[in-house]
């Protein structure tokens, strides 16, 4: 007891605290990283689905479906969640198992307690078919149809189908270049037609020739688009003729029409490789594809594409601003009083919360600037705005004054470390102030600046709270870059990997089948920033290696 | 030759020089302009909120000859055109502008009746109804008819008669009708007169849907006498919604009456409006039809509305009074859809009042005769005076009534509630919805938010910036810092998205477990360094002295598992299975399950690296010579870490959480997804709130440009700034000072 008390004495435990909080603290970073990618990487991988009788207030039914979350619940509180059981125990296993069939049984979830679970199984023949409507549908395949007529049956269907699915996807994927591609760009050029005419309209030109040359503009478009709609027909008309005969688990026979369908497997069946080769396409579909079912299903690109397009528009306004601002302050500004406090200013302007940058940006941006804009060059659109209403433009903007300051404080640091003798020589040597800014101080200075821009970018990325007032929707029809004139479209709303998160996870009606999907997304927000990072380290050591000899 | 060609190059260059100076100066000064740019901009948009209202004069013209005595005085939506009622049964249109009459209306009167008494019903209705000396009663609206022959708008006045042309009988005895209300809706009509023998009748109508007919017909009238009075009634007033009736006397007696069952009327209350020899001049109801505004002899308007009494009855109470007239008042008239009115007295003197904000907007003199009538545009921007010979027409500028340091941080008495209260509920469906603006619960839960989360940052992250600059081996340092220092790349968003799907379900699951770590933490690692401490010296020392955090590793996690583990138990035997249950029930303490415990952990784990990292750089730069000198003269370790190393690194600790604080208040998106977002004032851990920042994220997107709610909520940007200002310019104060006494040392 006496050394317990004198090791008290010592200061010694509290030592050991603080070390407790070092290692707590570490430890939520890990686990958190952690938990995201357990998370979000478990949700490609094609689980094993259960076959199972449930036995319920004395009915028993039967499920089929994959176990995605398992909870030891208190008996009470499942009577609270409106559970009528009878048990000894205290505690019961409470499974949530994704059955899909939403079209069938009108909810992709049952809450199930294991104890009750009878005769479980694993059967190989089960298939669970991922669609591009209702969501996934977990059953047996029975038959393969064309033009209504069963080609197929039972063993055989099992072996045809993927070849049919194969041919279906092909022409599914010919059918959206058309609907996207080709339609979209007739639709923008119709659009611009229609613009021009409004525009003549307003400046009273009545050129005949001018008004003839929009016609034939017209007429040219719409056999185009006849054209691309007798093609469309025939297409949708192959796709339409094979479908797929499941059952349910209840017996239940429904047929799925193979345009319908995106993928469909046995994952009991699957060997380890097979899933491991399922999981890639998956994951490469969740990079590369379009969002399905109101962003809950199929893939991120618009997001990934407008997050990183929002970013690189947002370097390249913050880096010339922040650089003149910086070495305004550092080079040419006498130093003095105004000086020390528009520093501090600026030092406080970092801390500045990001949604009074959003409102800020929502009042001078969008509604003062934009509004102006589209009132002088414009006219033609209203009412519609094309500025005037949130967009890429405006974001990009809202973010480079959101991380001025951070690249400015990181510059004006670059350039007071640079050593007086390196520009007083040059001046000695008679170069011009410009020129040994522009020779010798502002290239040493360009690690910091690379710094600063990092920093910047790590903030940009991640900021989600000003774009949901400047620019960013939850779902875009398109991209702000594509391959109509001008090509960049500076208003277009954007999709967004942050705000994607916030949208599905809290905003959208089935949230519990959006969840894994949000894990996912949330790694690929991570490793998104953690890469800008580590790619513009890289670039900063590199800069710093190639001006180290002369800082010596 | 090649002088000449150095010379022109020298120039150039010289140009080139001074180019580059102007350039830089010009962007410099722009980019910071442009900062600047953001404060004076919010200032712009927030400056209009407390301005007072200001009217201009455009016309005044005397009124149209031999019309009779003004009953009522109007203006259509525009402010184009003012209606006039006579006691001579004319309805006059006249152009506001110049007072050129447009067309007059003789409402088709009995034979040998005169008007006396009229009444005016809810005023988006425009149903009036005139009280004829026979016992009868003349009920008409008008309106305006919008047509555009030649591309331009023509309006085209109109008088309707929705019970008919003809006049209703309300009094049997064919008495005149000396006071009348009248309220006309889509179902029904109802009338309440008092006749000249002090009779109160109400009559009421309802529409009936026919089978032959094509359109639904007035019931037959039917009418109850509701008492004998003996008090010279001068004033019936019957809300929109035909359930409440007010009756009142000159002396400000007031009888409250409950007329939801027509056929059976209730008296509710009897009071008096006011105190000694006072007059009651204008008794009216308030935009909404809840409140009653009574304007006196003594020049003063006070506001009663019915507030639920102890018993559970609704009792008129006297909520606020304005008394800025000098001499006795003749007209009260109610803005149209904003709580604001209009008040004239008889010195001429013309008000404008808003009564939620208790603003008084606007006094000022229009003639020196007595103001008898006055009509307020429904657009509230413009208003229509009369006196005894002249009428003036006044464009009014008001645009943001509701507005008053007093509604912004005040308690304000809104209607219907039962005491006053700070609430902030900006919109709702309905149109003369009463705003409540304040923004004292709002900036509770800002600092609600920041406070819980400081509570689980400081410790941690001031601690481990403790070890980690002083205890922990160079090796580790190297490792441990930077990463702890990635979370604060991390984007709030994922951190918010885990506390409102993760960990909110899963701490109501696991309540016990989540408190027991606080508590068996700090004991288990005390435990097992005094236990390690006892081992023998050849295992301790295969640890180096620094790597006490990396043993610590696998204890945290276990005693995390412990507590998670040990949760159902500890439920099952002390909370009954169910811990928000028995909080619930048996506490009674309000559990939601995204409360400011998740926010405080969430936000707290996203300002630990910026406390940490700006804390530990502040105690890694104490100079080591002063560590080395204490440690010299025999101090233990941690007498020099608390007595030295702290004490010279406190102001550098301090900025950091300052500057941690600053982050958490303005924090965003943790709040907005790991709340309710229920803008309650409450400080209980297991509650919600709804912050500054998350405020502007939901309402913003639905607000109209320059409303009032769009300006209040760039106030609420304004406030949140200088929030976060006056954190970060204390901590940069601070770390000023600290700068210089390192310099000394």
């Amino acid at each position: 007891m006496n050394s317990f008390s004198k090791w008290l004495k010592s200061g010694q435990p509290w030592i050991w605290l603080n070390a407790g909080a070092v290692t707590i603290s570490l430890l939520m970073v890990i686990g958190l990283v952690l938990l995201i990618a357990v998370r979000g990487l478990a949700y490609f991988w094609p689980a094993d689905v259960m076959l199972a009788d449930y036995l319920y207030k004395g009915e028993t039914s039967r499920v089929l479906g994959e176990i995605t979350d398992s909870e030891d619940v208190n008996l009470e509180r499942l009577r609270d969640s409106g559970f009528d059981i009878e048990s000894e125990q205290e505690h019961l296993i409470r499974y949530l198992v994704k059955t899909g069939n939403r079209d069938v049984s009108g909810a992709d979830f049952r809450v199930i307690l294991k104890p009750m679970l009878k005769d479980v199984s694993y059967p190989p023949d089960v298939m669970v078919v991922e669609r591009r409507e209702w969501g996934n549908f977990y059953g047996f395949l029975k038959a393969v149809k064309k033009d209504g007529e069963i080609i197929a049956e039972g063993e055989e269907a099992q072996n045809i189908f993927q070849q049919r699915l194969d041919a279906a996807l092909d022409v599914f994927e010919q059918i959206s270049t058309i609907r996207k591609h080709d339609i979209g760009a007739i639709n923008y050029n119709m659009e611009r037609l229609r613009l021009r005419e409004r525009r003549l309209e307003l400046d009273g030109d009545t050129d005949p020739a001018r008004q003839a040359e929009i016609i034939k503009d017209k007429k040219a478009l719409d056999e185009e688009y006849k054209l691309l709609q007798a093609k469309l027909a025939t297409l949708t008309k192959k796709i339409q003729r094979d479908s797929l005969v499941m059952e349910t688990v209840d017996g239940k026979r429904v047929e799925i029409n193979m345009g319908k369908v995106v993928h469909a497997y046995f994952p009991n069946a699957m060997s380890v490789l097979d899933k491991l080769g399922f999981y890639f396409t998956k994951l490469w579909e969740f990079v590369s594809d379009e969002p399905r079912e109101a962003n809950t299903e199929g893939g991120i690109f618009p997001a990934i594409f407008g997050t990183v397009m929002m970013v690189l528009l947002m370097a390249i306004l913050v880096t010339p601003f922040g650089v003149v601002a910086a070495v305004y302050l550092r080079e040419y500004a006498k130093q003095g009083l105004v000086i020390r406090l528009i520093r501090i200013a600026v030092n406080n302007l970092a801390g500045v919360p990001s949604i009074v940058y959003g409102i800020f940006g929502l009042g001078f941006f969008v509604y003062f600037l934009g509004g102006n804009i589209d009132a002088l060059f414009f006219p033609e659109a209203a009412p519609a705005p094309v500025f005037g209403t949130p967009g890429i433009l405006w974001s990009s903007l809202t973010l480079a004054l959101l991380t001025l300051p951070v690249v400015i404080v990181a510059t004006e640091e670059g350039l007071s470390r640079i050593p007086r003798s390196i520009r007083e020589g040059s001046l000695a040597l008679g170069a011009t102030k410009a020129e040994t800014l522009w020779r010798t101080v502002l290239p040493m200075a360009s690690p910091a600046m690379m710094t600063g821009l990092i920093l910047a970018v790590a903030r940009a990325a991640g900021e989600v709270a000003p774009l949901m007032l400047v620019g960013v929707v939850k779902l875009a029809p398109s991209l702000p870059l594509d391959a109509n004139f001008p090509f960049l479209h500076m208003e277009r709303k954007f999709m967004h990997l942050g705000f994607h998160i916030y949208d599905v996870g809290f905003q959208s009606p089935n949230v519990e089948a959006a969840r894994p999907l949000v894990y996912a997304t949330s790694l690929l927000l991570i490793i998104v920033i953690v890469l800008l990072n580590l790619f513009a380290i890289r670039i900063r050591n590199r800069l710093r290696e190639n001006y180290r000899m002369l800082e010596n | 030759m090649s002088t000449a060609n150095t010379d022109l190059r020298l120039q150039w260059r010289q140009i080139k020089d001074r180019l580059a100076r102007y350039i830089v100066a010009v962007g410099g000064i722009g980019v910071i302009m442009a900062i600047v740019l953001i404060f004076v901009y919010l200032l712009y948009i927030v400056m209009p909120l407390f301005s007072s209202a200001s009217i201009e004069e455009v016309a005044e013209y005397p009124l149209p000859e031999q019309s009779g005595k003004t009953l009522y005085l109007a203006m259509e939506e525009q402010a184009e055109i003012a209606i006039r009622v006579t006691d001579q049964g004319q309805v006059q249109f006249l152009q506001t502008t110049t007072g050129k009459p447009l067309k007059t209306i003789q409402l088709p009167l009995p034979k040998d009746s005169t008007i006396t008494s009229f009444a005016e019903g809810a005023a988006e209705s425009a149903v009036l109804a005139v009280g004829l000396s026979n016992g009868q009663a003349l009920v008409f609206k008008h309106h305006f008819e919008v047509s555009f022959p030649n591309n331009k708008r023509e309006l085209t006045p109109v008088i309707e008669y929705p019970l008919g042309e003809e006049a209703l009988l309300l009094d049997w005895g064919r008495h005149p009708l000396q006071t009348l209300a009248v309220q006309v809706d889509e179902e029904t009509a109802t009338l309440v007169t008092i006749t000249d023998d002090q009779r109160l009748m109400l009559t009421s109508l309802s529409k009936e849907e026919s089978i032959m007919e094509d359109e639904a017909s007035w019931s037959e009238a039917e009418t109850t006498v509701i008492a004998q009075t003996h008090k010279d009634i001068s004033f019936i007033l019957l809300d929109k919604n035909q359930r409440n009736l007010y009756l009142a006397n000159a002396a400000g007696e007031l009888s409250f009456y409950d007329v939801s069952d027509k056929s059976e009327p209730l008296l509710v209350q009897h009071i008096f409006l006011l105190e000694g020899h006072n007059k009651l001049r204008s008794l009216q109801l308030l935009a909404g039809d809840i409140s009653l505004l009574a304007g006196d002899a003594q020049g003063t308007v006070t506001q009663w509305f019915p507030v639920q009494d102890e018993e559970g009855r609704r009792i008129l109470r006297r909520i606020r009074a304005f008394s800025d007239f000098n001499h006795p008042l003749t007209v009260i008239a109610p803005e149209h859809t904003r709580k604001g009115f209009l008040a004239v007295d008889e010195s001429g003197v013309a008000g404008l009042f808003h009564t939620t904000s208790e603003n008084t907007l606007l006094l000022k003199r229009i003639t020196d005769r007595p103001i008898l009538k006055a009509a307020m545009a429904p657009r509230a921007n413009a208003m229509l005076l009369q006196d005894a010979q002249r009428l003036y027409f006044y464009t009014i500028d008001n645009e943001h009534p509701e507005v008053s340091m007093k509604a912004l941080w005040g308690k304000v008495w809104y209607e219907s509630y039962p005491e006053p209260d700070y609430i902030w509920q900006s919109s709702s469906a309905s149109n003369d919805f009463e705003p409540k603006l304040s923004l004292v619960p709002i900036s509770y839960g800002t600092i609600k938010a920041a406070f819980y989360a400081m509570l689980f940052a400081i410790p941690l992250a001031v601690m481990g910036a403790i070890f980690t600059a002083q205890f922990m081996s160079p090796k580790m340092r190297k490792l441990v810092k930077p990463s702890i220092e990635v979370m604060e790349a991390l984007p709030t968003v994922i951190l918010g998205f885990l506390a409102g799907l993760w960990l909110a379900p899963f701490m109501e699951a696991n309540l016990p477990g989540i408190f027991s770590i606080l508590l068996i933490m700090p004991m288990g690692l005390l435990l097992f360094a005094y236990f390690w401490q006892q081992l023998p010296d050849r295992i301790r020392h295969s640890v180096p002295d620094g790597w006490e955090a990396a043993l610590l590793i696998p204890v945290v996690i276990g005693l995390v598992y412990f507590c998670v583990a040990m949760s159902p138990i500890l439920e099952d035997s002390f909370f009954g299975g169910d811990m928000p249950g028995w909080l619930r029930n048996e506490m009674g303490i309000n559990y939601d399950q995204r409360n400011s415990l998740v926010v405080g952990l969430a936000m707290g784990f996203a300002v630990i690296p910026t406390i940490f990292s700006i804390a530990e750089d502040a105690i890694f730069a104490v100079p080591k010579h002063l560590v080395q000198g204490s440690l010299a003269l025999g101090a233990t370790p941690w007498q020099t870490m608390i007595r030295v190393v702290l004490l010279t690194a406190s102001p550098g600790i301090f900025s950091a959480i300052m500057i941690g604080m600053g982050r958490a208040v303005g924090e965003t998106m943790i709040v907005l997804m790991a709340t309710g977002n229920t803008p309650v004032m409450d400080f209980s851990i297991f509650e919600g709130m709804r912050t500054l920042s998350a405020n502007i994220a939901v309402e913003m997107p639905e607000s109209e440009v320059n409303s009032t709610h769009y300006r209040v909520l760039f106030l609420a940007a304004v406030v949140l700034f200088a929030f976060t200002f006056i954190f970060n310019t204390a901590a940069e104060v601070v770390r000023q000072r600290l700068r210089e006494r390192y310099s000394n040392l």
